[in-house]
């Protein structure tokens, strides 16, 4: 085995040029292949964590009348759960209403939350700071949607829970920045103990969300959804744009491996009084088998040291400064920040190694095989067969 | 657009107010206005911010909780029916062939781009039945002398919590009506003119729907043509009707 590496080995860097060729197209695959899956897991540990800190927190207790997914649902979709219930959750209401910026009709979801929570990244504290009379915050879609900034007053309408309209004016009191656009498209939010008072819903909660600590308890009349399941949207489009991408990885895989084949099924033609030699001094032909096929698989080794040399500083960086993609992905409804940082885990590296070298290994076999059934003495006189 | 007009008029009715005079004002607008049925074809002119639009309609009305409305043009909105029966409204669309029953978030929407929400058609329940009523004062309003009546909520569930009535001296028509939020905010804004004498009834022809918290000049609707206490098919008030 040692004999097949050497001579492989030395065939590899006679080949000069063809040899580098091969394993650079290798290489790139190779390289494409770590950044894309880089780049999906580092959008994935991205919106996991932008989710859990701006939306999620450690999962939600919804009122059972309530489903997110339905708007019918918020008119109802609240409920009262007792004050000894409610460690470590962060009581949020949800009704509708409309804004009139520059005399435009928009509308809304009004959220109250409370103003003290620390389980959200929501700048909530500027509700408390806020001396207006009924301060608000908001993202910076819904601003720039809006026309508004800090500072500025909007014209609220809505209803109270007897559905008697309600109207008045509301201070931006703050504007923040978020990846995820369910907190900052189409909404606004204040404190709740203010929503409350303002639709006559005192004590009332659409759902809650809990932090670290909260332990699930059986809670009639609400339901808990775990951080994981909140976030099943989010990863079904992950795996799916996984899928998606390794398309791209197949056919530039396809690519490389095709160079791989094309030159042993040469290699083997043009070798032919090499191969018998070999023969002739007592390998079995399966022995040079192995040999062809370590020449081969050397490649796709070439290509991964290849790959490393230019790979890595590339890849090194584009982990640290990350890549702008000019737009954030809230404009999508999904949660993209606008700077994405690859993650390269060890297992997507050596997995990718392995899949690389399997792949180069096989098709550099499939041509290897004629060897097994060449005639020792034709080869030898170098004959075509 | 009758609809609109027999829900304003016909809620104007009965009322529990000190003032003796705002029952009779009342009364007396609710006998010149309203009608068993009605058919009325009617444009609505809706203003945007740099072009207007026309959508004419036939609307069929019998009593406050049955109507039928379809829409004849334009092109874009021709076979769009909608039917109203007690708390209910359905839309048909012709370009999806689908019947949708509206609720909830939806009846908040606008209707057809209009100042007037779907939620607007919606309320059956008499004025008298959910407000005090008393005259606060008297103004004239295109020459034409009002009293000024003023409606608070006497129950909770009142869409606005007060509103503002002028209404004709003479003919007991209503020119004009303003509707608040709790706050006191105004709200919305109805102003009714072109008053003509059909069918022994004095009747406003033109009527302007002001969402006053939105700019632009709102929506008219104007009465092309209309025909009292007809006798109107039953199955118009069906669901049926709407994929006719």
């Amino acid at each position: 085995m040692k004999l097949a590496f050497h001579l492989a080995y030395k065939n590899l860097m006679g080949a000069g040029l063809r040899t580098w060729l091969n394993a650079g197209v290798l290489s790139f695959a190779f390289i494409v292949i770590i950044f894309y899956n880089g780049l999906i897991d580092g959008w994935n540990e991205q919106a996991k964590i932008d989710a859990i800190h701006w939306e999620y927190g450690h999962g939600h207790l919804l009122n059972e009348n309530y489903d997110p997914y339905d708007p019918f649902s918020i008119q109802d979709g609240y409920g009262e759960l007792s004050e000894s219930n409610q460690n470590n959750l962060t009581p949020i209401l949800i009704r509708q209403g409309n804004i009139y910026p520059s005399g435009r009709m928009m509308s809304i979801k009004i959220k109250g939350i409370a103003a003290n929570q620390k389980t959200l990244c929501l700048p909530t504290h500027l509700l408390n700071d806020s001396s207006a009379a009924i301060p608000v915050i908001i993202g910076e879609r819904m601003a720039e949607s809006a026309k508004v900034s800090t500072g500025d007053e909007l014209l609220l309408r809505w209803r109270d829970k007897n559905g008697t309209y309600d109207a008045a004016t509301v201070t931006v009191a703050g504007v923040f920045e978020t990846n995820v656009p369910f907190v900052d498209g189409g909404q606004i939010w204040m404190s709740i103990v203010k929503l409350r008072e303002m639709t006559l819903l005192e004590n009332k909660t659409t759902y809650f969300v809990a932090n670290e600590q909260f332990k699930q308890t059986e809670t009639p009349g609400w339901k808990f959804e775990t951080q994981e399941y909140l976030m099943r949207e989010q990863t079904k489009l992950i795996n799916a744009k996984k899928v998606g991408g390794s398309i791209l990885y197949v056919v530039l895989m396809m690519l490389g491996l095709l160079a791989i084949f094309d030159t042993q099924v040469l290699s083997i033609f043009r070798r032919q009084k090499e191969i018998g030699t070999y023969i002739a001094l007592g390998m079995t032909r399966w022995q040079v088998v192995r040999m062809f096929t370590v020449e081969g698989a050397m490649y796709s080794v070439f290509a991964t040291i290849i790959g490393a040399i230019y790979g890595i500083p590339i890849l090194w960086y584009l982990s640290v400064k990350g890549i702008g993609f000019g737009m954030s992905g809230s404009e999508f409804g999904i949660i993209l920040a606008e700077r994405m940082y690859p993650i390269y885990g060890i297992g997507l590296i050596v997995g990718t190694i392995i899949i690389v070298i399997l792949s180069a290994t096989i098709v550099s076999f499939l041509p290897a095989r004629k060897i097994a059934r060449m005639d020792p003495v034709e080869a030898l006189k170098g004959k075509v067969q | 657009m009758k609809y609109l007009i027999t829900l304003l008029f016909t809620l104007l009715t009965i009322t529990q107010i000190n003032a003796q005079d705002a029952t009779a004002i009342l009364n007396k607008v609710d006998d010149n206005i309203n009608s068993n049925t009605s058919i009325t074809k009617s444009d609505m002119i809706i203003y945007g911010r740099r072009n207007q639009r026309t959508v004419t309609s036939v609307g069929y009305s019998e009593g406050k909780n049955k109507s039928f409305s379809e829409y004849l043009a334009p092109a874009r909105e021709r076979g769009t029916k909608m039917l109203k029966l007690e708390d209910n409204l359905w839309i048909y669309s012709p370009s999806t062939d689908r019947t949708i029953q509206l609720s909830g978030h939806m009846l908040k929407q606008s209707l057809m781009g209009s100042d007037l929400s779907y939620e607007d058609m919606m309320e059956n329940r008499k004025l008298t039945e959910m407000y005090d009523a008393k005259v606060i004062g008297e103004e004239t309003i295109d020459e034409r002398k009002t009293w000024i009546l003023q409606l608070n909520a006497k129950v909770d569930d009142a869409t606005y919590d007060s509103r503002k009535v002028w209404i004709d001296t003479e003919r007991y028509v209503p020119l004009r009506e303003e509707l608040f939020a709790k706050s006191g905010q105004l709200l919305k804004r109805t102003e009714l003119k072109d008053v003509k004498r059909i069918d022994g009834r004095w009747y406003p022809t033109k009527m302007n729907y002001k969402d006053m918290l939105k700019d632009g000049k709102g929506t008219d609707f104007v009465v092309l043509e209309i025909e009292f206490d007809v006798e109107i098919p039953a199955y118009i008030f069906s669901k049926g009707a709407l994929k006719r």
